[in-house]
């Protein structure tokens, strides 16, 4: 590791030379990473690089087995949590680690409430925490309220919260916009900066480049365990780099040509009036083979409901949906199955697979059924089965014994998309399909959809990345407070066209 | 913001420009060894080998001869087919603390007058039908309040836990009915190739259970609901109505046990089968079956069964106190648990 640049200021904190071996597998092989104060510091990485075991020896939470960890210049140990908290260095994980039940106020000071001979000091908490939210840009939401109240966004707050409320120097953000719609993630980035122009350092961990280069200063880039570059300014550096550094190789992240999708082409999916209580109504669409439609709008504003409503998964209470022109009974996930729809949900682990079990069990988890004889199983052509499907989607490692949990994110899409291949499905439901897929893998996903959609099925698209729905999509469908606001061609319309309408919708 | 004045970024030597090599290739196949259920089992048979010392040991021939062993393989098979049809529900990711309850009501339903003359009268087979359809409506009306009732099963089964017992209770008005049809007894206490019928029985229900479990579309769906429900049910499996199978199956089995019971100690009882929802629990868990479900072991459960039953026979045959069993029987599931646990996060090291 050589890096001839002295640093303008000192590190507020440094790692040097990580290790971190488990069993069967070294997880840092030899990381180095500086902080400087009252900077966002990326740090960049493909799933499996690296990142949240990083993250986790910065909290407390592994011990590394080699390597060295400086505060302003001096060597220390973070032998557990609270020690990581008491150097200044707080965490707040992907899966947001608040307590539902609990109140805002306690939330924040949980594991160092404030008290007197045993005793809370619910004022002084309670003060604190209003000029913490207040600090934060959320003065509406009151110490007293049930976090389980709060939405994603309220939960991050607080957990923000709880981060200064330990007067940290560094806070690690893992994914913090992964639950954010757009407008949320502009008040982070407003809280962001904020924190730094006082001083705080970020680490801040996301899969999309373009958050990236609106807040980060400095990037750090992972791969298999090791620091493959560091001190990268973010305003100087192009995205290709950036993805060649994190990958090891070119890639083009570019949407696939579109296939003009014939007029006579048949109706595969018909949606007429579709509307479930309280979420959405009046949904019309249709979607013929070989097309691809999207889905656009904000998180919240229906367009998951619509695609677990049409998959039966929720009871539609208005409406039907038609499948190769047959009318689908409501609410029930057999019947759609049985009719040839596949859903691929939003949130794959769990939602979607079985962790703990071999890949080939999860592809085919829909139609074991078609391998068995009279009830009993036949792994030999259930694995066969697999294995081609694995094959044909370029599923690496190809091995299909292995247990789901050790894929990618982007593999354990392409197992998703196979079981529904399996089964031979030709109107497929794709919510998020490259959520938490990193950069490189997103480009094989886009071409598979293309593909799909090629061999004569019916894709319906959701996701929160506008650019994504318009490169994807043949049409597009703008979605907002559960109504259809636009229905359209994808190339008559750009992202700016797209927010005009969701937020039109939203001021209604 | 923190303005840098130099700005040249570094990049370590060729390391970024390797290629696109495959990763993480050595990690999966070690994972494999110590995930093998033939792995995992090693352990259950050094504890029962361990236990066959210590047993021979303590009582030397009293606990070594062919008599003891078939009297450790009896009283293990009436609990052994009772946790064969827990090892289901547990994998499932639910409980059934009724068992022990249900098939107490259901030796007595089998034992009334009126059952045993209309078995006197007919053919012993009908005290067979009635225990084994109580036993299955019973675990039929669990299996109904937690699928579609929405009942947590652990609160079902209470409740069934504690109306089955009184219901026994009524129905013998706490007396002990002796079963008085001879060709019933003749058959459930006879051996068969000098082993018992009753531990045939056990066999037979363990194998099967196996076979269930592991050979068909049945075991699949139960495995995958205890897994992911959520991820069974967007796949389109009809996750409600497997639980209720589910249910009627350790129903099931408990109407089998009940069988085995009245065979075996020729009355029927409304306390039958006390407490043995707890052994029966201990010894799926203690034989390695996930209490949160997405992975059952027979194999498994038939070793924590002969475990439990082994170390019982051991105490007994040196006079240790019931309470000092019990003692005994705690610090052990406790320790099983312990490294239970210590081995599901070596293999989940990510």
């Amino acid at each position: 590791m050589v890096n001839a640049d002295p640093q303008p200021t000192r590190p507020l904190l440094q790692m040097r030379s990580i290790v971190k071996q488990f069993p069967g597998a070294r997880a840092l092989d030899g990381v180095d990473l500086d902080i400087l104060p009252g900077e966002v510091h990326c740090l960049l990485g493909q799933n499996g690089a690296g990142k949240s075991t990083l993250i986790k020896v910065l909290a407390g939470a592994h011990q590394p087995n080699e390597g060295q960890i400086l505060i302003d210049g001096e060597p220390v140990t973070i032998p557990h949590p609270v020690a990581a908290l008491k150097l200044g260095v707080a965490t707040m994980y992907q899966e947001l680690d608040v307590v539902d039940g609990l109140t805002v106020a306690e939330n924040i000071y949980l594991g160092h409430e404030l008290s007197t001979a045993g005793f809370s000091n619910r004022r002084v908490v309670a003060k604190n925490t209003r000029d913490l939210m207040r600090r934060l840009g959320h003065p509406e939401i009151s110490p007293h309220r049930e976090v389980g109240e709060l939405s994603a966004a309220g939960k991050q707050i607080v957990s923000m919260a709880r981060a200064l409320s330990h007067d940290a120097r560094v806070i690690v953000m893992d994914e913090p916009s992964a639950v954010l719609d757009s407008e949320e993630v502009e008040n982070l980035f407003r809280v962001v900066r904020e924190l730094t122009s006082s001083g705080v350092a970020i680490v801040y961990i996301s899969h999309r480049l373009e958050e990236i280069r609106q807040i980060g200063d400095r990037i750090t880039v992972l791969k298999d365990g090791r620091t493959v570059a560091q001190n990268l300014q973010v305003s100087q550096t192009p995205t290709a780099e950036l993805i060649k550094l994190m990958t090891g190789r070119a890639v083009d992240n570019v949407f696939p040509a579109r296939e003009p999708v014939a007029d006579e082409a048949e109706v595969l999916l018909a949606v007429a009036s579709l509307g479930l209580k309280g979420e959405f109504s009046d949904v019309s669409f249709e979607v013929r083979a070989g097309e691809v439609v999207g889905l656009a709008g904000l998180v919240g504003s229906g367009r998951s409901e619509i695609l677990e409503t049409i998959y039966g998964a929720r009871h539609a209470t208005e409406g039907t949906v038609a499948v190769g022109g047959k009318q689908l009974r409501a609410g029930s996930v057999a019947v759609a199955v049985d009719a040839g729809i596949g859903l691929c949900p939003e949130e794959r682990k769990s939602q979607g697979l079985l962790l703990d079990e071999p890949v080939y069990r999860n592809i085919t988890l829909s139609t074991f059924g078609r391998f068995a004889k009279g009830g009993f199983l036949d792994e030999q052509a259930e694995k066969s089965a697999a294995q081609e499907q694995a094959v044909s989607l370029d599923l690496r490692p190809a091995g299909v014994e292995r247990h789901a949990r050790t894929l990618s994110g982007g593999n354990q899409q392409k197992a998703l998309l196979a079981r529904w291949l399996v089964r031979g499905c030709r109107v497929l439901l794709l919510d998020e399909p490259t959520r938490g897929v990193d950069v490189g893998a997103r480009a094989e996903i886009y071409n598979l959809i293309r593909d799909l959609a090629a061999s004569g099925a019916a894709v319906l698209v959701v996701s929160s990345e506008i650019d994504e729905v318009l490169g994807l999509s043949d049409r597009v469908l703008v979605i907002s407070e559960g109504r259809v606001v636009h229905q359209g061609p994808a190339d008559s319309i750009d992202e700016h066209g797209v927010l005009d309408l969701v937020m039109e919708g939203s001021a209604a | 913001m923190s303005e840098q004045e130099v700005s040249t970024a570094t990049v370590v030597d060729g390391s970024a420009h390797a290629g696109s090599s495959g990763s993480s290739g050595p990690a999966s196949s070690r994972r494999n060894l110590f995930n093998g259920s033939m792995g995992r089992n090693v352990g259950l048979v050094l504890a029962l080998v361990a236990l066959g010392i210590v047993g021979y040991v303590t009582a030397g021939e009293r606990f070594a001869s062919i008599d003891n062993v078939l009297t450790i393989l009896r009283s293990a098979a009436v609990i052994g087919v009772l946790s064969i049809g827990m090892t289901f529900v547990i994998t499932a990711g639910g409980i059934d603390l009724s068992v022990g309850s249900v098939m107490g009501l259901s030796t007595v339903w089998a034992s009334t007058l009126a059952t045993q003359t209309m078995a006197a009268d007919t053919h012993w087979i009908v005290m067979v039908v009635t225990a084994l359809a109580v036993g299955t409506v019973c675990g039929l009306i669990n299996g109904v309040l937690i699928a579609y009732g929405k009942v947590v099963a652990f609160m079902s089964t209470l409740a069934m836990m504690v109306a089955a017992r009184g219901l026994a209770e009524m129905i013998s008005n706490r007396q002990t009915q002796i079963v008085t049809v001879k060709p019933f007894l003749n058959f459930f206490r006879a051996d068969f190739i000098g082993i018992p019928v009753l531990v045939w029985m056990f066999v037979v229900v363990a194998v099967a259970g196996w076979i269930v479990l592991n050979r068909t579309t049945f075991g699949r769906r139960t495995i995958a609901v205890g897994g992911n429900p959520e991820a069974a049910r967007l796949a389109g499996i009809k996750v409600k109505r497997h639980l209720m199978y589910l249910y009627c199956l350790v129903g099931f089995t408990a109407g089998i046990a009940a069988v085995m019971m009245l065979g075996r100690t020729t009355a029927g009882s409304s306390t039958n089968g006390l407490f043995y929802e707890l052994d029966v629990i201990a010894a799926v868990v203690v034989g390695g079956t996930l209490l949160v479900g997405g992975r059952g072991t027979i194999v498994g459960t038939v070793f924590g069964v002969l475990i439990f039953m082994t170390l019982t026979n051991i105490f007994t045959l040196n006079n240790m106190s019931t309470s000092a069993q019990n003692v005994a029987k705690g610090v052990i599931i406790v320790v099983a648990v312990l490294l239970q646990q210590r081995f599901a996060s070596r293999t989940r090291s990510d």
